[in-house]
């Protein structure tokens, strides 16, 4: 692999792991504001 | 588009033998196919974009499954927590996103031999097909997860028959062997009201069933007026589109049909006391105008050639859009107004009479 290659592969990788933290963050918060509204609900 | 070259049984032939070589080939010639292009591309080692994951999920469709699944959702009698709603319209999507992926990840050697659509994530060799296909799975089966805790399982088990409906029955069984395939089609589109609905009511009466209908009769007059001035090379790849298969005249008969077939079931949701005069009279101003524009593409025989502006077909096309749109936006101003005390349900009951 050359330099370049290596530097997207990383890049690649990188902008993958952030958008995988992001989702899981953003189905935390989901999951959160469910249960309140079901809770709310009962 | 002229007389087809092949008769209706020689392209059903063509399409068998077409479905069973990509069935018996599938795996090694997409292996061939992408790690061909991923070696002159160069970049074999390198993992996918998350941007080609989301393209899998065919965003644009995807407004129109969010449109009518909220549609749904606000012309439902009752009310839901809007973070439940947010959920319910969200889940439908992941289930749209995820089948749609399993219908790239299945058609992928097909793909690659359109024009249209060889430089998706899959034909362009920028995904490995197993990536593609374990994403769709775990898409679709989050999308029900989801579904079923937060909304309940009878919407689950819907977007459950919505996703197999799509991916299986549609994608996988009929589009390669029979031209009646974009009415199967339609019924995968039909389902995001219907399940929207059935989040807020928790059952299904005739309302959602009738939106279903309407989406479901809708489709064909829509995508067959766009494949008589759009040419695509389905015919290439063996899947035996309406057009090719059984030429041009059947095809505008067949928008009559289904055009004429379309009226009551959009003003059914009137007749039966499910909605007000204001979607009432807003389905029948839709229907009278949409059969108006359907008559001169029915009625046309001959077609001049390549210089045809099929102007006819186009501004059916384009109408039919627009047609769907205002019918489920009148949907919902119809149950805003009701809420609100402004109109009664039934034929002409309401203050604003």
């Amino acid at each position: 692999m050359t330099p370049d290659e290596e530097a997207e592969f990383k890049r690649r990788q990188r902008s993958r792991n952030l958008v995988v933290a992001g989702t899981l963050l953003f189905f935390v918060i989901l999951f959160y504001a469910i249960t309140i509204a079901r809770l709310g609900s009962q | 588009m002229g007389a087809p070259d092949l008769t209706k049984d020689e392209f059903g032939e063509r399409a068998w033998k077409g479905a069973l070589l990509f069935e018996s080939n599938f795996g090694r010639t997409m292996s061939a196919n992408i790690s061909q292009t991923q070696m002159q591309a160069g970049i074999q080692t390198l993992p996918a974009e998350w941007r080609d994951f989301f393209a899998l999920t065919k965003p644009r469709v995807m407004t129109l499954v969010i449109f009518t699944a909220i549609c749904g959702l606000l012309a439902a009698p009752g009310t839901i927590h809007p973070v439940l709603g947010f959920t319910a319209v969200l889940a439908i999507a992941m289930g749209a996103g995820g089948s749609a992926v399993l219908n790239q990840w299945w058609e992928a050697v097909i793909d690659a031999g359109m024009k249209r659509t060889a430089n998706r994530p899959l034909p362009g060799g920028r995904i490995h097909r197993d990536d593609a296909r374990d994403f769709g799975m775990f898409l679709s089966g989050v999308s029900l997860l989801l579904m079923g805790v937060a909304i309940g399982w009878l919407a689950a088990a819907l977007l459950l028959t919505a996703i197999i409906y799509y991916a299986v029955v549609y994608t996988m069984w009929l589009k390669p062997r029979t031209p009646q395939n974009i009415v199967i089609g339609g019924g995968a589109g039909a389902f995001p009201p219907l399940i929207g609905w059935v989040a807020v009511t928790g059952e299904v009466t005739a309302m959602p069933l009738l939106l279903f209908a309407i989406i479901f009769m809708w489709t064909p007059p829509h995508f067959w007026a766009l494949a008589l001035f759009v040419k695509t090379d389905y015919a290439k790849v063996g899947i035996p589109m309406l057009p090719v298969v059984a030429g041009e005249r059947t095809t505008r008969n067949h928008i009559w049909v289904y055009t004429l077939l379309l009226a009551p079931f959009t003003i059914a949701p009137w007749v039966i006391g499910g909605t007000s005069w204001v979607y009432g009279t807003t389905a029948l101003a839709l229907s009278l105008l949409f059969i108006a524009l359907a008559l001169p593409v029915a009625r046309r025989d001959a077609v001049m050639g390549a210089g045809d502006p099929m102007a006819e077909e186009i501004r059916l096309f384009k109408f039919s859009v627009v047609y769907l749109f205002v019918l489920f936006a009148a949907l919902v101003a119809d149950r805003i107004l009701e809420n609100a005390g402004l109109i009664g349900p039934g034929l002409f009951a309401g203050g604003l009479l």
